[in-house]
């Protein structure tokens, strides 16, 4: 039978492989991947929950609509941004792009 | 009619001249004819009032323990109330009386000896401005109110000091009249700081009310150091040793501000602070003593100076000096009308002095030094005339002005302290040889065949006629019609003429004449080997005892060296304080910004430890809450 925590245990491996994608990948687009990979584990809690305690409410299947029109929102800007700042410094490796700071 | 009008409407005596002050300084300065005129029209406005001031006061029995009062609140918030009004007694009234008259008449006198001066309508502007300080400091009715007229009065002489503003000595001059008496201005602001904790009240007649109370229940010790903090501001402005080396110097403004200064507006504002807060003052027999003491050193300390001066406005103003010194001891020995009335009676023979002192200025072009004088008679005869009549009044003959006025004072000077009477008498032996050697070099003797001396105008022979008849009659008709049961303190005063003093200073005041014509009469010879003889004398005399060289002294070696001092402190303290709280910032944002790599990934992994750190110590203290977690 599966059960609550079986979901749970799928979202946390995806947390836990986008996290490591995060501070690992160099390339800018690997690294928003990953970001994308963390944002569905956390779908796939949301819609456990609601599924399992608040069987009568949907609120937890609305938030992660929310939460993907957010992400596809959050992924065309990135990818522009990484786009510009590919045209403008011909790299989009992460350890590179350091001057955002003092 | 008039009477009650004026008195109900006494708060237009100063504001009339500060209107015409205005209407000057911002319409009429290329308009001299017109200036004048309505500086003229506004202070006679101011006199016309006074005068309906002073019947009203007679007719409807006004005294000084029935003050018409006036006023209306001028700003209040919590534990601090000053009122702003009108206060009116004989001494009040007496005081508008003299100052409006000499004011108009100086103005007057003024359209002469001022004619074909660019600054013209300037110079009209400042001195309607300089009586308005004066009258708004007459009708005070509370401390505060007087200070801000007091400092106008100190602003104005500023100006008119150093109205020649292109000459450096005037500027100088200025300068240093404005400085002392900021020192002197310093303590009075202290002094009603204090009065003001003490009391929480400056008016005059609530401290009159409650001071001699306060004194019952606690001693006399801390209001008499309040009291002489308070007279150090007299001190300042009315040119008491040791803060009279500005009188002298002061002589740089035209002759007609000498005037108003030393008759009028400056100087006896000091004296009549003291008289109006003269309820404090007489309840403290420390600082009456000090005032006392302080007032007869002043006297025979400038009279002595005065004795060797040449130039003739230097003369007349150690005399002010000394006689300033006279009203301030009549004051200490308690006798306020005794102070009033020479005050007064100064003011007419000593405007006339500094009028007549003008009016051989003008004639021989600004040359000042008396011994360049002589024979002014002949050419000069209506200046001469009553020049003579003023220094037979300062000196104290009868039946001029200054006979009656002195005589009040030597007489309290002979009931209270014998060494002050001595003193006292000293100085008007002094006072009537200076007076008669000025009267005799200047008019009397051969002419100087280099000046060419020509009688003044109309103009300034009219307003100077006024004043020696009031010199000649200020004196006896005041008598006469008990100037005492009106200007007083406490129980109204008949001072009879006591013979014994009267004829004692009156013969006095004849052998300081005899003096000075055994030694002038003859020519420069005789006193030119006097001086010789007196050596040391002569000279600490003629130096005025070096005070001033004694204040440059303290200034270039004492000030200067705490003044280092003080840098040093400021530099390194202070500034080190500021600049180390700047400094410190800095470092520490410095380190701190090793923190800010720019690596984004670095970021997330502070912000995920962050995170996981904070979910555990929330799991374990809400665990240790609540037994267990949830999951």
């Amino acid at each position: 039978m599966i059960g609550l925590s079986h979901y749970l245990l799928v979202g946390a491996a995806l947390f836990g492989l986008g996290m490591f994608g995060l501070l690992t990948k160099r390339n800018l687009i690997a690294v928003l991947m990953s970001v994308e990979l963390m944002l569905n584990s956390v779908n796939i809690n949301l819609v456990a929950f609601s599924r399992y305690t608040a069987t009568d409410a949907a609120a937890g299947q609305v938030f992660s609509l929310f939460i993907i029109a957010v992400a596809a929102a959050e992924v065309a800007i990135g990818l522009a941004l990484a786009y510009a700042i590919y045209k403008g410094r011909g790299t989009v490796s992460v350890d590179e792009i350091d001057w955002l700071k003092w | 009619m008039w009477a009650e009008f004026s008195l109900t409407h006494a708060w237009l005596i100063p504001l009339l001249p500060a209107l015409a002050f205005v209407a000057i300084s911002f319409f009429l300065l290329g308009a001299p004819w017109l200036a004048s005129r309505l500086a003229i029209a506004a202070m006679s406005s101011s006199f016309a009032i006074a005068l309906g001031v002073g019947w009203a006061v007679v007719s409807q029995g006004i005294t000084v323990e029935t003050p018409f009062l006036m006023k209306t609140v001028w700003f209040s918030m919590p534990g601090l109330s000053i009122d702003m009004g009108v206060l009116v007694d004989p001494i009040a009234a007496m005081m508008l009386f003299v100052v409006t008259l000499v004011s108009l008449m100086v103005l007057i006198y003024s359209t002469g000896y001022m004619a074909g001066d660019p600054g013209f309508s300037r110079f009209f502007a400042f001195m309607s401005l300089f009586a308005a300080s004066m009258l708004g400091l007459i009708i005070a009715t509370n401390f505060l109110q007087m200070f801000v007229f007091w400092e106008l009065v100190g602003l104005c002489s500023y100006l008119l000091i150093g109205y020649y503003f292109y000459k450096i000595s005037a500027r100088e001059a200025a300068k240093k009249a404005f400085m002392t008496t900021r020192i002197g201005d310093f303590g009075l602001l202290m002094g009603i700081l204090f009065l003001q904790i003490l009391f929480g009240t400056l008016d005059f007649t609530e401290l009159a009310a409650k001071v001699p109370a306060f004194v019952k229940a606690n001693g006399a010790a801390t209001l008499t150091g309040i009291g002489l903090l308070l007279f150090v501001g007299p001190i300042g402005k009315s040119g008491q040793f040791p803060l009279h080396v500005w009188l002298p110097d002061a002589m740089e403004g035209p002759t007609p501000v000498s005037a108003l200064i030393h008759a009028a507006t400056m100087v006896v504002a000091g004296v009549y602070l003291v008289a109006r807060a003269f309820a404090i003052f007489s309840v403290l027999p420390g600082a009456m003593t000090v005032i006392a003491w302080l007032g007869c050193f002043t006297a025979i300390f400038a009279a002595s100076i005065a004795l060797t001066q040449r130039e003739i406005k230097r003369i007349l103003a150690f005399s002010t000096i000394s006689q300033l010194g006279y009203m301030m001891m009549a004051l200490g020995l308690g006798s306020l009308t005794a102070s009033m009335f020479h005050l007064m009676t100064h003011a007419f023979f000593k405007a006339l002095l500094f009028l007549g002192a003008g009016s051989i200025l003008h004639a021989l072009h600004d040359k000042a030094d008396i011994f360049e004088m002589g024979g002014l008679r002949k050419s000069m005869p209506a200046t001469c005339a009553m020049m003579g009549i003023a220094v037979l009044a300062i000196s104290g003959i009868p039946p001029f002005a200054g006979f009656f006025s002195k005589d009040e004072i030597l007489a309290a000077a002979a009931h209270v302290s014998t060494p002050l009477y001595i003193a006292a008498s000293v100085t008007a032996l002094m006072t009537a040889f200076y007076m008669a050697r000025l009267f005799i070099v200047a008019f009397l003797g051969e002419p100087n065949p280099h000046n060419h001396p020509h009688e003044s105008g109309k103009s300034m022979l009219v307003p100077m006629g006024v004043l020696a008849f009031l010199s000649i009659v200020g004196g006896i008709v005041p008598y006469a019609f008990g100037f005492g049961d009106w200007v007083r303190f406490g129980p109204a005063h008949h001072a009879g003429i006591d013979w014994g003093v009267a004829s004692s200073s009156t013969l006095i005041a004849l052998a300081g004449f005899g003096l000075a014509w055994s030694v002038y009469g003859a020519g420069h010879k005789k006193s030119d080997a006097i001086a010789q003889k007196a050596g040391v004398l002569y000279t600490l005399s003629f130096n005025k005892f070096f005070v001033d060289e004694l204040y440059q002294w303290l200034n270039r070696n004492v000030l200067t060296g705490l003044a280092r001092i003080l840098y040093w402190v400021d530099i390194h303290v202070v500034d080190g304080i500021v600049d180390g709280a700047a400094r410190g910032t800095g470092t520490a944002g410095s380190m701190l910004r090793r923190l800010q790599t720019g690596q984004m990934q670095h970021y997330a992994a502070i912000m995920f430890v962050a995170t996981v750190a904070l979910a555990l110590i929330l799991a374990f203290t809400a665990g240790a809450v609540a037994g267990g977690g949830k999951l």
